[in-house]
């Protein structure tokens, strides 16, 4: 429907005032429809990558943003035809929800009649109709949101630049709203760029993930990349729950305090062992590559929870959906499965 | 509530009753019957209409206090945001500079004006090297004005760049990603933003513009506004009933303005949650 853009950073870096970097010389790819997730924690510099792509931040000298190979740097952001959706909904509250979504129609002056129609299939394709005349504090959040995206989406922007969407919500309604915002994207194939400090979200949205740390790019990849195979300490513990063990490599395993571990490489060096919880599964002592005591135990429904101590440095977390009831102080073994992975010991996390 | 509560709250309501009546009903009262008590009796309170220099006066002081207020309310939002949104050297001594005049009594207010526009002001001075005529302006509703402006200005600037602190940014910037240049941010986010400070604020300024003596005093020599008019009728004429029905008036107009004005606000709040 909407046709989409290529976006292109160019050596983007940017330094405020202050002295502070927000963020270093980026340099990175979005194609036309994709779906990119910038993920990380507060201050990483992904907020501050949106804004410059958005317009709303210009990187330091040097660097560019193309959008289909056009330069658009120095183009406002009112022109760069952009549509924004912020964490805090901001829509206008002198406006009622059908004049907010046909705000950037009537700036444009489209004429009354094509606008009454875009309008209309926006409130449609965003399933509120029904709220066209109510007034914007008459809304719950997650109306909100949907009346913003209805917004954005109605001036048929080049990219989409959504920022933390769904933070503001209860658990429940950001759920059914980011299924929501993955059919619209797959719907519109527009090219959709993503904020968010929430994993899961990154996970279920993202065609590629931008992992940020300190204004730096820690990696790029499709979810089951930056899951499975993490290609930094950062990145393997910001993803999901990670157990770490320390180990030596020689002949094949991995030797550790709580025992050895089989392991498919070369070489002898002092390694730290990283594995996800699922990834673990529990025997009898005897039996496991690793032994430990059970600490707690929480019952989840479909699975269990185990929190194991003294098979490693810190307490390890264990997913099972064995049934039976795992009781502090029991002794039990753990094997890891093949999906580990293993850092040099001492690399900089 | 039970009898023995209210008891005990009418007790505690006492002082401020005592002090209310004390200042404002008893007062009040003597006013209104000092104002009919007059030749002309109840008539009083119509003479503004029939007599041309009450009606003048009155209309004069209703168009200056409503044109204060709205060059107040036009330069405080200017500088308002201005000060609220830009950090510089100097912003803080500059913020209390502005503010400085809420200090000064009407009569500094309208000297300070004579030394500006006045006969041997500094206007007059230049103008006359430049033009060759001296303009005088401090002693017509022009000088008035400014002098009202003025110290109306520092009352409305702090409210504004208080309540411009609490616009949320993301509405301008969503309202500019959706193509809106910036005078239309201004018309659409920035002024209905700021509305519920502007009415409030601008109700203050007229009602203070209203009942503005000092300056006027030091000024008006070829002008009346209401409360000269009412100083004249009391003191040179003697006319005490005249004097406090112009008085109540005066109150009324204003009343009856900042009721209005906090109505619209009212319904403002209410519209913008």
């Amino acid at each position: 429907m909407i046709s989409g853009t290529s976006v292109s950073l160019v050596e983007c870096a940017k330094t405020f005032p202050d002295g502070t970097r927000a963020l270093s010389p980026l340099s990175f790819e979005i194609e036309d429809g994709e779906t990119v997730v910038f993920l990380g924690p507060s201050g990483c510099g992904k907020t501050t990558t949106l804004r410059i792509i958005a317009g709303l931040e210009s990187p330091d000298p040097g660097g560019r943003v193309l959008f289909d190979g056009e330069d658009v740097t120095q183009v406002p952001i009112e022109l760069r035809n952009v549509g924004m959706v912020f964490q805090s909904y901001a829509l206008f509250p002198n406006m009622n929800v059908e004049q907010n979504v046909a705000y950037g129609l009537k700036v444009r002056k489209l004429p009354g009649a094509e606008s009454a129609r875009r309008v209309r299939e926006m409130l449609e394709m965003m399933d509120i109709v029904a709220l066209k005349d109510r007034e914007i504090d008459q809304l719950s959040g997650g109306q909100r949101q949907r009346v913003a995206l209805a917004r954005a989406i109605a001036v048929r922007p080049r990219v989409l630049l959504l920022d933390e969407p769904l933070t503001a919500l209860d658990a429940l309604l950001r759920e059914r709203l980011r299924v929501d915002i993955d059919a619209l994207l797959r719907r519109l194939g527009i090219t959709a760029i993503y904020v968010t400090h929430d994993q899961a979200e990154a996970m279920a949205l993202g065609d590629r993930i931008v992992v940020m740390s300190h204004g730096d790019v820690a990696q790029v990849g499709t979810p089951r990349q930056i899951y499975f195979q993490p290609s930094n300490r950062f990145v393997a513990d910001f993803i999901g729950t990670m157990n770490r063990v320390r180990g030596f490599v020689s002949n094949g395993v991995v030797r550790t305090d709580a025992g050895t571990i089989p392991w498919n490489g070369q070489g002898e060096e002092e390694v730290e062992v990283l594995f996800r919880p699922e990834n673990l599964t529990i025997t009898e002592p005897e039996r496991g590559h690793l032994t430990g005591v059970v600490e707690t135990a929480f019952f989840l429904g479909d699975r269990t929870r185990v929190i194991v101590r003294g098979a490693g440095d810190t307490v390890l977390v264990v997913e099972t959906s064995d049934r039976h009831e795992f009781r502090e102080g029991e002794k039990v073994g753990l094997i890891v499965g093949p999906d580990m992975l293993t850092f040099p010991d001492g690399e900089a996390p | 509530m039970n009898n023995r509560e209210l008891h005990h709250l009418s007790i505690l309501v006492l002082p401020s009753l005592t002090v209310f009546a004390a200042f404002f009903l008893l007062p009040m009262a003597r006013l209104v019957t000092v104002a009919g008590s007059g030749d002309m009796g109840a008539y009083a309170y119509v003479a503004f209409l029939t007599t041309p220099r009450y009606l003048e006066s009155l209309i004069a002081t209703v168009v200056l206090s409503a044109s204060v207020t709205v060059a107040t309310l036009a330069i405080s939002v200017v500088s308002g945001l201005f000060l609220e949104r830009n950090r510089f050297a100097g912003r803080k001594i500059l913020i209390a500079l502005i503010t400085f005049p809420l200090a000064f009594p009407g009569v500094v207010v309208g000297f300070m004006v004579i030394m500006l526009a006045g006969r041997q002001g500094l206007i007059g001075d230049i103008t006359k090297v430049l033009a060759g005529d001296k303009l005088v302006f401090a002693y017509s509703m022009a000088g008035l004005f400014m002098g009202y402006v003025y110290f109306s200005i520092p009352r409305v600037v702090l409210t504004i760049m208080a309540a411009a602190e609490k616009l949320n940014p993301a509405l301008e910037e969503a309202a500019r990603s959706l193509g809106a240049s910036p005078w239309l941010v201004v018309k659409d986010v920035i002024l209905p933003g700021l509305k519920p400070a502007l009415i409030a604020s601008g109700a203050i300024c007229f009602a203070t513009a209203m009942g503005a003596f000092g300056t006027a005093f030091t000024l008006a020599t070829d002008i009346d506004v209401l409360p000269m008019t009412i100083y004249t009728e009391f003191t040179l004429n003697a006319n005490i009933a005249m004097a406090a029905a112009l008085s109540i008036v005066l109150g009324l107009i204003t009343w009856v303005a900042l009721n209005a004005a906090r109505s619209l606000a009212g319904s403002t709040v209410a519209a913008a949650g």
